[in-house]
């Protein structure tokens, strides 16, 4: 089941909404990827569980392994109904209501049989490879997965970007790291030796799909804008945020995407919603912070249904910030990999993000910016009360705020999120009256 | 009216130790800085800072450990209700000019909130140097030592631009020693603590260790000496409570008056990880090596404690928590972890079954800078007193 299949499941749309050539391929690329973790273990390919950023999909793939990202199964825990039983099952085990509910939904899931969102069991990981990236939970989370599994884990510690920008030490010490830790630990697991060329040959394929990426990003410029950068935006990231970097079928998933975007914009057409095509644009927003996955579609209807389109968010951005020029490189590849990782967009300073979040309202003309805070991730949350203030003060476009979790359904609160919503799109209706604009 | 004499021989250096705890060294940065006029003072938050290295470049190092009990008004402001207490006192500190006579603050790696936090200065301090210290999770000498080593030069070279003069292999080798010092020092408290730990109750320990936090680690060194010195001369009578080794990976430090309810819940506390910034190294700095900051860096890598900001890779987890439960013949572990501190709440379960593992009671709980309320934390850790009492007796 696919993460679009997964919101259907859980919340029935008022009618099919027909899909997209991309979204068929999406569907089945996805759903080919569990079949292969599934039969995993008869077919003999190892398992390589990481995260999302600062994953390293083209050297994991060229030794022939398969990534499992527990980000995303928590998140599509929580799509489907699931995660509140699962960090239920983690809290009766001992672990904290405070701490982060990716961690306590996947150890859930593992408590309760490893089961992925197919319906089949997800195999056990041959390696954990923790790319420690803009998030220190990582690091405590695979401790823990390798208290469970008692497999062996190889640490990538990718130094944070507190001066704003990528520093040769920094670089040096990324790359050292792939080559003294873990591609040999890669070659033990995998029982093969890295071929330079395989590697080089997925870096070119994964700059075409992230060329086509951002020729989707970079369409909400246009009025009406496409796509919804954020809820839209979640799907058009899980190819490229998961297994498929560095392959021909993410090439051709992102240009066919791209392609039926540009489609839209030719046509004058705004973006896609679960209801079906957006009404007339009415307001341009760009997000900071994750969404909520366990009401993902109530969550995006609060939005679609005032015709708020969001036009650019930095959560699409926690795997690679593609649209700020980077792209992985073919020409020296594990030097590009650092700067890949190095450039999440979690790891990068708060003045770096406050930076780029101004760069998003000014870029794509947007009318407010919101922040969706959520409890689980101090990574992004730490600090957001000033990234508004200060956004304000250098736009004065003005900035809303709202609260809720990752996968914890008690976080979150419907009618506090829409009342608080609602507010806040009345005051900037009201702000535009008094402008006199349309 | 007469002057009742004070019958406690170690009573003065406690009082002193205290008033540094109290004003969170901030008297004692101004007294300093008066007199060693154009020297800089560098905060720095808890965990590990080499603070040898900035000693050897004339620099007093203040760990700032937010502000305690003290009301915050403005701090709040600036973080959700989810986020740990110790970031919204110590911005609160900012804003009200507590911190002005530090010429800089360094935020070295603990967690994503502290990081922020380094960010955060720097957006709301501009003209104050802020550096953030990314400590390294690669521990070997020429991958995460390099990093390491590259890391503690440009902080050097930021804090030299400020005005500290540079740091020379003998300056450095003399901070070094001092801290080596300092914590010979240390060790012997703790050495009390485990022997007979009526005299050092870990209360007074704690606001011993506490104050060197303002203090070169010479001066530190002499005040603990005198507390170590009078303990021989003090009236005390041991009593029968249960040894407990207090594990918070503290960053976020309790209310005093927290440590003395669980004291007078019956427990000794023997060993605590209460002040980590002076107790990370388990071992002392090379003195004699040919390059004093390859001994600074190589102290990091090789003796660096396994709490809860340090990566334990493949190692077993919570096998050295056993060792130091064994080492100081505790009956248990009292876990207190700061509210929403992710590093300690994470590791927490991990501590705890290493502990079943080895048979060793534990009970925890949650604790914020400014918790007022004792009652329930003090009636847990007697209920858990009494349990292990009961359990060494059963057959």
């Amino acid at each position: 089941m696919t993460l679009n299949a997964a919101v259907q499941k859980s919340e029935p749309t008022l009618a099919p909404v027909p899909k997209d050539d991309s979204q068929k391929r999406q569907k089945r690329m996805i759903a080919e990827h569990f079949d292969r973790l599934a039969e995993a273990k008869e077919t003999g390919r190892k398992v390589v569980y990481t995260f999302v950023p600062g994953n390293l999909t083209e050297l994991i793939s060229a030794f022939d392994m398969l990534p499992v990202l527990p980000e995303i199964n928590a998140l599509q825990s929580g799509m489907r109904g699931r995660s509140g039983g699962y960090i239920s099952e983690a809290e009766r085990a001992g672990h904290s209501e405070d701490v982060c509910s990716y961690v306590k939904c996947d150890l859930g899931m593992l408590k309760s049989g490893n089961v992925g969102p197919t319906g089949k069991r997800l195999p056990a990981p041959d390696l954990l490879l923790l790319s420690y990236t803009g998030c220190f939970t990582f690091m405590k989370w695979f401790e823990i997965l390798q208290q469970e599994y008692r497999c062996p884990v190889v640490m990538l510690h990718v130094p944070y970007q507190a001066g704003g920008r990528i520093t040769e030490e920094m670089r040096d010490y990324v790359v050292q790291q792939l080559v003294s830790e873990v591609i040999p630990a890669m070659e033990r697991v995998s029982g093969r030796k890295l071929d330079p060329a395989i590697l080089e040959e997925k870096m070119g394929l994964s700059a075409r799909a992230e060329d086509a990426l951002v020729r989707v990003w970079e369409s909400a410029r246009h009025r009406p804008s496409p796509i919804d950068g954020y809820f839209g935006g979640v799907y058009y990231i899980g190819p490229i945020f998961s297994a498929f970097r560095g392959t021909q079928e993410a090439v051709l998933y992102y240009e066919e995407l791209a392609a039926e975007v540009e489609e839209r914009v030719v046509r004058g057409q705004g973006p896609m919603t679960p209801d079906g095509p957006m009404g007339p644009e009415r307001y341009r927003l760009v997000v900071e912070g994750p969404p909520n996955w366990t009401s993902f579609n109530e969550f995006w209807r609060m939005f679609s249904r005032e015709r708020a389109v969001i036009v650019a968010s930095t959560y699409t951005r926690v795997g690679g910030l593609y649209d700020l020029g980077f792209r992985h490189s073919a020409t020296d590849p594990l030097r590009s990999l650092a700067d890949y990782c190095l450039g999440c967009y979690t790891n990068r300073s708060l003045p770096s993000r406050v930076d780029l979040l101004e760069k998003y309202i000014r870029d794509y003309g947007a009318d407010g910016f919101l922040i969706n805070s959520v409890k689980s991730c101090n990574s992004f949350s730490a600090g957001q009360l000033l990234i508004l203030r200060e956004l304000e003060k250098r736009t004065g476009v003005p900035g809303g705020f709202i609260e809720s979790d990752l996968v914890d359904p008690r976080y979150f609160g419907r009618a506090n999120v829409e009342n608080r919503l609602q507010s806040y799109l009345q005051m900037l209706e009201s702000r535009r009256n008094s402008r006199g604009a349309p | 009216m007469t002057q009742i004499p004070d019958l406690d021989p170690a009573g003065e250096v406690l009082r002193r130790a205290l008033a540094l705890n109290q004003d969170n060294g901030l008297v004692q940065v101004k007294v300093w800085k008066a007199a060693h006029p154009g020297q800089l003072a560098i905060g720095h938050m808890p965990i590990y800072v080499p603070r040898p290295l900035l000693e050897a470049m004339g620099c007093l190092p203040v760990a700032v450990f937010g502000a305690g009990e003290k009301e915050i008004v403005r701090g709040d402001s600036y973080f959700q209700s989810y986020i740990c207490h110790i970031p919204r006192s110590t911005i609160e500190l900012g804003l009200a000019q507590a911190l002005a006579d530090l010429d800089g603050m360094i935020f070295p790696a603990i967690c994503d909130v502290i990081r922020n936090l380094s960010g955060m200065w720097q957006m709301l301090f501009p003209d104050v140097y802020t550096a953030y210290l990314d400590v390294p999770q690669n521990f070997h000498p020429e991958v995460g030592g390099r990093f390491y080593r590259r890391e503690l030069e440009r902080i050097s070279k930021e804090v030299v631009a400020r005005g500290a003069k540079p740091w020379s292999t003998d300056s450095l080798r003399e901070a070094i020693r001092g801290e080596n010092g300092r914590r010979a020092a240390l060790e012997r408290l703790t050495a009390i603590r485990h022997r007979e730990p009526w005299r050092v109750p870990a209360s007074e320990a704690y606001v011993l260790t506490r104050a060197g936090g303002a203090l070169l680690a010479v001066e530190h060194r002499k005040l603990l000496e005198a507390y170590l010195e009078a303990v021989p001369r003090r009236a005390s009578v041991g009593r029968d409570n249960v040894r407990v080794v207090l594990v918070g990976a503290f960053c976020e430090q309790p209310p005093l008056t927290l440590i003395r309810n669980l004291e007078r819940a019956g427990c000794d506390i023997v060993e605590d990880d209460l002040q980590l910034g002076f107790t990370y190294l388990e071992g002392a700095i090379e003195e004699e090596a040919a390059d004093p900051l390859d001994a600074l860096v190589g102290a990091f890598l090789e003796k660096g404690s396994a709490t809860a900001s340090r990566y334990i890779g493949n190692d077993q987890k919570g096998a050295s928590l056993v060792q130091r439960v064994k080492r100081a013949g505790a009956d248990g572990v009292i876990f207190a972890a700061a509210s929403f501190c992710d590093p300690a709440l994470l590791d927490e379960p991990m501590l705890e079954a290493a502990l079943e593992n080895a048979g060793i009671p534990y009970t925890s709980f949650k604790f914020a800078e400014n918790t007022g309320q004792f009652q329930v934390i003090r009636e847990q850790a007697g209920a858990f007193s009494d349990a292990v009492r009961l359990w060494e007796a059963a057959p």
